[in-house]
């Protein structure tokens, strides 16, 4: 069970940190850090660019971050266009974790503001497919 | 060792659906540079071929380009960093100059974006980011600089008005340039009344798709003395890189690499962002040209909105930008805009710009971007 699963429409599977699908399915959101250095990263990565060591463990994101920034998307590209309108988004957690992806359909559009407080959460999505996603505490 | 000049710019028109193979458009650029320089194609060492290859056809067309241009047997390649890759074909140009490898050395970019269909481009959009982390969220180029767009109205108050103004001056400098692709007026109420791309960006703050070529040929200065036109010498060369992931980056109100490429190519040129008399930056979409007067230094940041308030952009201002219609009226063929916007600098530097010339400008700046702010090139020339 690999990234083939990841998100509406998924355009490689391979990848070295295929675990972070089973840690969905599992409730959680993660991320790795360097065993050697402690240097922390998401999106996850194998190899650590600080010390060159691949020696690394999963931590998961946890808490409330904030509204980085967001756009509301009304063009999708192919394979999407399903999902319009959708907003992506940018929010920031502690320790100046950011994570990439859309804020939930539950919250309304006229609530998104800059600043805000969001968590990250899995979420199913048709077809058997995962993702995480956005929403309010 | 001797300076690197710019002896010869071309530029096809920049079109909807070139009705030509990219052979025949490359030829457009290629005939109109050489025919500036007056060389010959034996007098050109090597020729570097840029484009971004989603949208080619034809597998590795450096080698096919070259023999149709005449410049086969010499030593072609194809350099690729997006919308910037002919920026970056300058840097590599110029370093195969200084070494002494090289005394000429031609650079063309091109792109047909045209070669595939709508759905295969709409296909390929989804591709343009980080396609393990952020494309199966449904991401697109313009929803990208929306998010920076929002985040720099947040912080600092600009608005969707001070954008649309942006757009409505590439449009009066599109209608000058006879190669640009969009050639009309756009009033302040079309711009905000158009329809939403992505929150808060709308079709008229988006730059105009097109195909064309752009060719510049770069010789060691000694050697441009006999050729006709003013030798224009390359005073200052930046390029930087940054996370292609919105997660790693440290603000959305700018792009980094802009900032570290313009200190690089400052740096190298001995001058400040207060010297530049004429500039083109990177305007794929409103925003963008925002972003760059701050990232660049022309404005502090915050403040870029003042400058298209006050017109101090336009052609008779303090610091004129994109007074070629900018890639939002002139249009933006990938692989071919880098070779353009330097071309326009020349051409001001020269005093060749006809209805578009600024007053006498003595340094001009190019600004180039290629995908959201993963790469940058700075690029300054001068006599």
């Amino acid at each position: 069970m690999g990234f083939e699963k990841f998100g509406t429409v998924s355009f490689t599977s391979q990848t070295k940190v295929n675990d972070f699908i089973e840690r969905l399915y599992q409730g959680k959101v993660s991320g790795t850090k360097c065993k050697q250095c402690d240097a922390a990263y998401f999106p996850p990565r194998a190899d650590c660019c600080s010390c060159l060591s691949s020696d690394m463990t999963w931590f998961d994101v946890v808490g409330t971050g904030k509204l980085v920034s967001y756009s509301t998307l009304s063009y999708a590209p192919t394979g999407f266009e399903q999902d319009l309108p959708y907003t992506a988004a940018l929010v920031r957690f502690k320790d100046d974790i950011q994570i990439f992806g859309r804020l939930s359909k539950t919250i309304k559009p006229e609530e998104i503001e800059v600043g805000m407080d969001l968590v990250v959460s899995p979420v199913k999505l048709p077809g058997d497919r995962i993702s995480y996603e956005f929403i309010t505490p | 060792m001797s300076e690197v000049a710019i002896v010869g710019v071309g530029q096809s028109a920049f079109v909807r659906g070139y009705e030509g193979s990219i052979r025949e458009l490359a030829f457009e650029a290629y005939r109109e540079a050489m025919t500036d320089t007056q060389l010959k194609p034996k007098d050109i060492g090597a020729s570097i071929i840029c484009s971004a290859p989603e949208y080619d056809k034809q597998r590795t067309p450096a080698g096919v380009l070259a023999e149709y241009l005449g410049l086969s047997p010499q030593p072609t390649f194809y350099l690729e960093s997006v919308c910037s890759s002919s920026s970056m074909g300058v840097k590599i140009g110029y370093s195969l100059i200084k070494s002494g490898l090289h005394d000429v050395v031609l650079i063309l970019g091109f792109q047909k974006m045209s070669e595939i269909t709508s759905a295969e481009s709409q296909e390929r959009m989804g591709r343009g980011a980080d396609i393990i982390w952020e494309s199966p969220f449904g991401t697109m180029m313009p929803a990208y600089y929306a998010m920076h767009a929002r985040a720099h109205f947040d912080k600092y108050g600009t608005t969707e008005e001070d954008l649309a103004l942006i757009r409505v001056k590439a449009a009066s400098y599109g209608q000058l340039n006879e190669k640009a692709v969009y050639r009309k007026e756009v009033t302040l109420e079309q711009v905000l009344s158009s329809d939403t791309v992505s929150t808060p960006l709308k079709r008229f703050d988006c730059c105009a798709n097109a195909d064309g070529s752009s060719c510049l040929i770069l010789a060691r200065k000694d050697r441009a003395r006999d050729l006709p036109k003013k030798p224009l010498s390359i005073l200052g060369l930046g390029a930087a890189s940054a996370p292609v992931n919105m997660a790693g980056r440290d603000s959305l109100t700018g792009l980094s690499c802009t900032r570290d490429a313009a200190k690089e190519a400052f740096k190298m040129a001995g001058i400040g962002p207060q010297d530049v008399n004429v500039a083109e930056v990177h305007d794929c979409f409103t925003i963008a040209e925002l972003m760059a007067y701050e990232d660049l230094g022309f404005a502090e940041a915050g403040e870029g909105k003042y400058l298209i308030r006050n017109k101090e952009t336009y052609q008779d201002g303090r610091i004129p930008i994109n007074v070629d219609g900018g890639l939002l009226s002139k249009g933006h063929p990938i692989g071919a805009t880098g070779g353009s916007q330097i071309r326009t600098i020349i051409l001001q530097l020269r005093g060749e710009a006809g209805e578009m010339q600024v007053e006498d400008p003595k340094i001009g700046l190019i600004h180039n971007i290629g995908g959201v702010g993963l790469y940058a090139n700075v690029t300054i020339l001068g006599g």
